[in-house]
């Protein structure tokens, strides 16, 4: 067991170094002169110089690598071409209105997929379990700006329950802030809901056929214990995985949804960085959602011989 | 043949092709609905010239007018026809679905065969494929196209690189089953060459997982790209794409809001078909996947 929480760290690491040499190639392995693209399209020769010799391009392309991991692994991200501010000042402060929108959106997602999954298994056939199915299918087909612009028009707009647009910080007063998160974290919870909800529906079929399920059916045990305590229980290894898989999907989701509900988070950073062209920003950003990327689904490596302990490593 | 001497007349004789397909449909009704629709969005997308007008034209009189009339999905911001902008917009989307789909499945073929196949490639391309899958690819695509410049070409090179490295392992992990078969042993003893064993005895396993997993790397593509656009990173903003449209829509959301709702109408439609298309293709081809998934 210990033996494969350190073989499961340590493979972490390979990963990371993947991850910051990709990052770090980015800009090197497109077309043109690195300097030359980060100054714009109407940049003067002096402009492209100073920027090539403040992000030093000019050096060996391993010297700069080194240089840049060095730096990294110390928590420097470099500095904002644009701002002239730290990348890591300015992460940090986009990261609380990301981290409340996914936090939200995983556990909407959780709340509502996890049941979602069990009843359709249960009643597995009948016309709960095809709309569950329906909505698995669609929920993961309707991009999440679609259903976002939807749920404002409707939410926002007609109806006037909730703002349009924006973000209030938890610091600000609880119910501003559940209210203007509702409508994001429900847009970009419904891929992730289809997807759980599938998965958990699949997995607890799967449970329910087993013999152990129909001695406890016999033994008099009542449907909710049996679904909760057995089937769950047991189901519970592929629907954490899952969790874990999808974190790619909600991170990609988290940058547009900020975008179409103007939510000033990492999403954001990203997008005018990107149309900025402020390269060390990008980078930042990147490397921070790969890393957590990385330690979500160590984690839910972690938790499978917790979950279940038939599972040796 | 050592079987000539069954008497073939004995076996019930084999259904027509239409029976066979009718029958196909039958049992398997998402793949004719996915499939059927898909088939109509690729008319639609080669016939847009006939179908609609100039997505181009300005009819500054016309600014802002809701659907009805003669503008059936309205007029946007300089009077342009949503529904011409909508109907070819599914030319790019039909485009980059189909050519992403292609070019990250031949090239994760020939990456997975041979990291499958070649144990002192495998550590190494499988440890690279797991960097580019920690990466979100929305992230990776936008970081790529920022800096090679908005294109088509791009914007399919984007999308593809982070959907390589679903299509190797699934190919590898093909491989690895196959190998240890013992046909593919017997090759092996017989002195086949390597290119011949993954040609002829490996690669005819993959066909099946790689044409469900195709239909799903179109999907997410199309999605992507419409995501590319609609931040402003995408397809270049002249050509309108769905992306495009509904992000020149959105500051005009509260007073026009079909300028957004056709064009994610028919992306979310597109999508839902190859999805179902894609699962109804696994039911069929993969018969080993439980129909409950």
């Amino acid at each position: 067991m210990h033996g494969y929480v350190i073989r499961r760290l340590l493979a972490t690491i390979p990963v990371m170094c993947v991850v910051g040499i990709i990052v770090f190639l980015l800009l090197h392995l497109t077309p043109g002169d690195p300097a030359a693209i980060i100054a714009g399209d109407y940049a003067r020769p002096e402009d492209i110089a100073r920027i090539r010799a403040k992000l030093g391009l000019d050096q060996p392309l391993h010297v700069q690598f080194f240089t840049w991991a060095g730096a990294v692994l110390q928590g420097d991200l470099g500095t904002s071409i644009f701002s002239n501010l730290p990348v890591s000042k300015l992460i940090a402060q986009r990261l609380e209105p990301t981290i409340a929108l996914s936090v939200s959106t995983m556990i909407f997602a959780i709340l509502v997929a996890v049941p979602m999954g069990i009843i359709a298994a249960w009643k597995s056939g009948t016309w709960i379990d095809r709309s569950v199915m329906v909505f698995a299918v669609l929920g993961f087909s309707v991009p999440v700006f679609v259903i976002g612009y939807i749920l404002m028009y409707v939410f926002a707009l007609q109806l006037g329950w909730f703002p349009v647009q924006g973000y209030k910080a938890i610091g600000d007063g609880f119910w501003p802030f559940l209210s203007s998160i509702t409508l994001p974290t429900v847009a970009l919870g419904v891929v992730y809901t289809a997807l759980i909800a599938r998965i958990t529906r699949a997995s607890v079929l799967e449970v329910l056929t087993e013999d152990y399920i129909r001695t406890a059916k016999a033994k008099g045990l009542d449907n909710t214990g049996l679904l909760i305590r057995h089937a769950l229980k047991n189901a519970a290894v592929p629907i954490v995985t899952i969790i874990g898989i999808g974190m790619a999907l909600l991170m990609g989701g988290v940058v547009v949804t900020e975008s179409v509900f103007n939510i000033p988070g990492l999403g954001r950073l990203t997008i005018d960085a990107v149309l900025r062209r402020d390269y060390p920003v990008i980078q930042g950003v990147i490397l921070v959602f790969s890393g957590v990327y990385v330690f979500v689904n160590l984690f839910v490596d972690l938790t499978y011989a917790f979950l279940d302990p038939r599972i040796r490593y | 043949m050592t079987f000539s001497s069954i008497d073939m007349t004995a076996i019930a004789p084999r259904p027509s092709v239409a029976a066979r397909v009718s029958d196909y449909a039958r049992r398997h009704p998402t793949v004719v609905v996915g499939g059927g629709v898909l088939f109509l969005m690729a008319l639609i997308a080669i016939f847009a010239p006939w179908i609609a007008n100039d997505p181009m034209k300005l009819t500054p009189v016309n600014r802002l007018k809701p659907p009805g009339g003669v503008y059936w999905f309205g007029t946007d911001f300089l009077g342009r026809e949503v529904f011409a902008r909508t109907i070819y917009g599914s030319r790019v989307s039909m485009m980059v679905g189909g050519a992403v789909a292609l070019v990250s499945v031949t090239i994760g073929l020939a990456i997975g065969l041979i990291s499958g196949y070649v144990r002192s490639v495998d550590a190494i391309v499988m440890r690279i494929m797991d960097g580019i899958m920690a990466i979100p690819g929305v992230l990776l695509a936008i970081a790529l196209i920022s800096l090679a410049g908005a294109s088509m070409m791009n914007v399919i090179i984007a999308i593809t690189i982070p959907e390589i490295p679903r299509v190797v392992r699934l190919v590898r992990s093909v491989v690895l089953t196959i190998r240890e078969q013992p046909y593919v042993e017997a090759a092996i003893s017989v002195g086949s060459p390597l290119p011949k064993i993954l040609i002829k005895h490996i690669l005819p396993n993959t066909v099946a997982p790689l044409i469900v997993q195709a239909t799903f790397v179109c999907a997410s593509a199309v999605v992507i790209e419409a995501i590319l656009s609609f931040l402003g990173a995408g397809t270049p903003p002249e050509i309108p794409s769905w992306g495009n449209v509904m992000a020149e829509g959105r500051i005009y959301f509260q007073v026009a809001p079909w300028i957004l709702f056709f064009p994610g109408v028919l992306l979310a439609i597109t999508v839902l078909a190859v999805n179902i298309l894609g699962d109804g293709l696994r039911d069929s081809l993969d018969p080993r996947i439980a129909r409950s998934m």
